[in-house]
């Protein structure tokens, strides 16, 4: 269980993280998610005692990760993937880790084998992929078998297997009771692993809550009709109070009712339908929209 | 570790699901940064060039020495002798800058080389405890380094001995003045690798810990000359003139003299305060 109480950061004038407060249950994968520059990255570092709050407070089980002599056996945590000496093979690396935590060698070797990198575990991280790295950083996170489990980003530069493997590990980590708390910038690598989602834009926390909870909170969806008669049809939709616009394919996207009321509609006017659709607007959509309004790096936008 | 956080670590392997966990050793962080540290293959070149660079200049220096003399009586031997000047070719001042240079890379590297590939952070993560680390790390490389003046140093006197006995003129270890040069020199790489620990932790960025262990080893103490006497005692308080005393065979000469318990004072607390803020620079510092 993480726990982050009126968490603020501050660096100088520039303010990453404000009054954020929000819960990371046990048994669940949680998504952090919020476009770049959201505070993700800072928000992970004050967790894990890297960087110290302005002011708030953040525990890990009930006590701040700053204050456990060793840290692996309580939180196993993938920042950057590239948080490594080039200079080092894989095997070193975790070795180093493993070392200082008093966790035996043989671990090592197990979770090289887990992640797929038992076979290069003498060659120099140097020569590493980015998927390569990803999967060494996830080894590492796993060394301690922790009860709390932070990855930012993991799924960067993973190829679609590697993408499917990470899913799978997050989902096996959570039914074993672990917390594991993933941050992307991208609803769509969400989308299908998470339970829970906490949302953040410039700093601030725009939801926490249930992956199902933040999907209805999107809004209603719409509904698509195609009909030979949508002459016939359009005016009898725009008189219920809905509003259609004519989509491609002789397409009508109608919001405003839902598909039921638009097939009374059609029977009572002995209109054909050829299609009846209820779009749900994904929830990569949902997250665009709360967060349009913060994100900090627009593209095109007016200075 | 103190007795309150030795108790707060055992509350909390009762109550955590990690209840396994043994319980925290330095000597495991001793282990690791040792593991760290001889892993690397460029730590390794680096060390064993500059031993081998240290080795050259004084062989070269003492050849030079054999191939051009000319004392051909036992009274000129003598005087050689008498003079310190087989000493000196011991170990001589082109060594030192290499030794002193080598060794403060060496140290910065070992903690800004952290800083620059973000290693910093998955250590921190995986022992939050900072100081013990550094603490480690410290101890590790002054061993390292030490073992590594050590062999520099000795090799050097073995070497540059049995070339000028080919004249006659060698001294042995018990010669008056020879274990204080052989030692000084062997602890020029700790003092000056602690130092570069310390600038890396400051600095926490490569080029700059380098630039500040070349200003601070070498080009400081040149500046401080004796004409003046505040001048003098601060330049007493350098590595780089602890060193140039204590090789020095008889008394000082200068116009502020000091004593060779001085010099080894200076080697002293210079390593102690270079090791103290290499542990605690890093501690309350975002990464």
């Amino acid at each position: 269980m993480i726990e982050v109480h009126e968490l603020t950061k501050r660096y100088g004038a520039t303010t990453a993280v404000r009054g954020l407060g929000f819960r990371v249950r046990p048994g669940r994968v949680t998504g952090f998610l919020g476009p770049n520059g959201a505070g993700k990255s800072t928000t992970l570092r004050l967790i894990l005692g890297l960087n110290t709050a302005t002011s708030g407070r953040v525990t890990v089980d009930g006590r701040p990760f700053r204050d456990r002599p060793r840290g692996l056996r309580h939180v196993g945590a993938l920042l950057d993937a590239g948080d490594v000496h080039g200079g080092h093979s894989a095997r070193t690396h975790l070795r180093v880790l493993a070392r200082g935590n008093g966790i035996p060698y043989a671990r090592v070797d197990d979770v090289l084998a887990e992640v797929g990198l038992a076979e290069v575990a003498r060659r120099r991280v140097g020569g590493f992929s980015l998927g390569m790295r990803q999967r060494l950083g996830i080894a590492a996170a796993l060394l301690g078998d922790p009860p709390v489990l932070l990855f930012d980003e993991p799924l960067n530069g993973l190829d679609p297997e590697g993408v499917r493997w990470v899913r799978g590990l997050f989902r096996r980590l959570a039914a074993e009771g672990r917390t594991v708390f993933v941050s992307s910038h991208l609803m769509s690598e969400m989308e299908h692993t998470a339970d829970d989602l906490v949302v953040i834009g410039r700093g601030e926390l725009i939801a926490a809550e249930s992956l199902a909870a933040f999907a209805a909170r999107a809004g209603g969806g719409a509904v698509t009709v195609r009909t030979p008669d949508a002459a016939v049809l359009t005016p009898s939709l725009t008189a219920e109070g809905a509003s259609v616009v004519p989509g491609d394919g002789g397409r009508l996207l109608v919001s405003g009712l839902d598909a039921a009321r638009v097939g009374e509609l059609a029977l009572r006017h002995h209109v054909v339908l050829h299609e009846l659709t209820t779009t749900t607007p994904s929830l990569e959509e949902a997250f665009m929209e709360l967060t349009a309004a913060d994100v900090q790096y627009a593209a095109g936008e007016a200075r | 570790m103190t007795p309150v956080a030795e108790a707060a670590a055992r509350t909390s392997r009762e109550a955590s699901p990690a209840a396994q966990e043994p319980r925290p050793r330095f000597t495991d962080l001793v282990a690791a940064e040792w593991l760290k540290f001889r892993s690397l293959r460029s730590t390794a070149w680096s060390l064993a060039g500059a031993v081998l660079a240290v080795l050259a200049f004084n062989a070269g220096t003492a050849y030079d020495t054999y191939r051009y003399w000319r004392e051909n009586d036992a009274d000129g031997r003598a005087r050689f002798v008498r003079d310190g000047i087989a000493l000196q070719e011991a170990f001589n001042g082109n060594a030192m800058l290499v030794m002193m240079l080598a060794a403060g890379a060496v140290g910065a590297l070992a903690v800004a080389g952290e800083h620059r590939t973000g290693l910093i952070r998955t250590t921190f993560a995986a022992v939050p405890a900072r100081r013990p680390l550094l603490a480690a790390k410290v101890l590790v490389v002054a061993a390292a380094t030490t073992v590594l003046g050590a062999a520099a140093a000795g090799l050097s006197f073995w070497l540059t001995q049995t070339i000028l006995d080919g004249r006659g003129v060698g001294v042995p270890l018990g010669h008056p003045g020879a274990w204080r040069l052989v030692a000084a020199s062997a602890l020029l790489a700790p003092v000056s690798a602690l130092t570069g620990m310390a600038l890396g932790a400051l600095l926490r960025h490569v080029g700059a810990a380098l630039v500040a262990v070349f200003v601070l080893l070498l080009l400081l103490p040149g500046v401080l000359g004796d004409d003046r006497r505040w001048t003098a005692v601060a330049g007493h308080a350098t590595p780089y003139q602890a060193w140039l005393r204590l090789a020095e065979a008889g008394e000082a000469t200068t116009r502020y003299p000091w004593t060779v318990a001085g010099a080894w004072a200076t080697l002293a607390l210079w390593s102690l305060a270079a090791a103290v803020v290499a542990v605690v620079a890093v501690d309350r510092r975002d990464l």
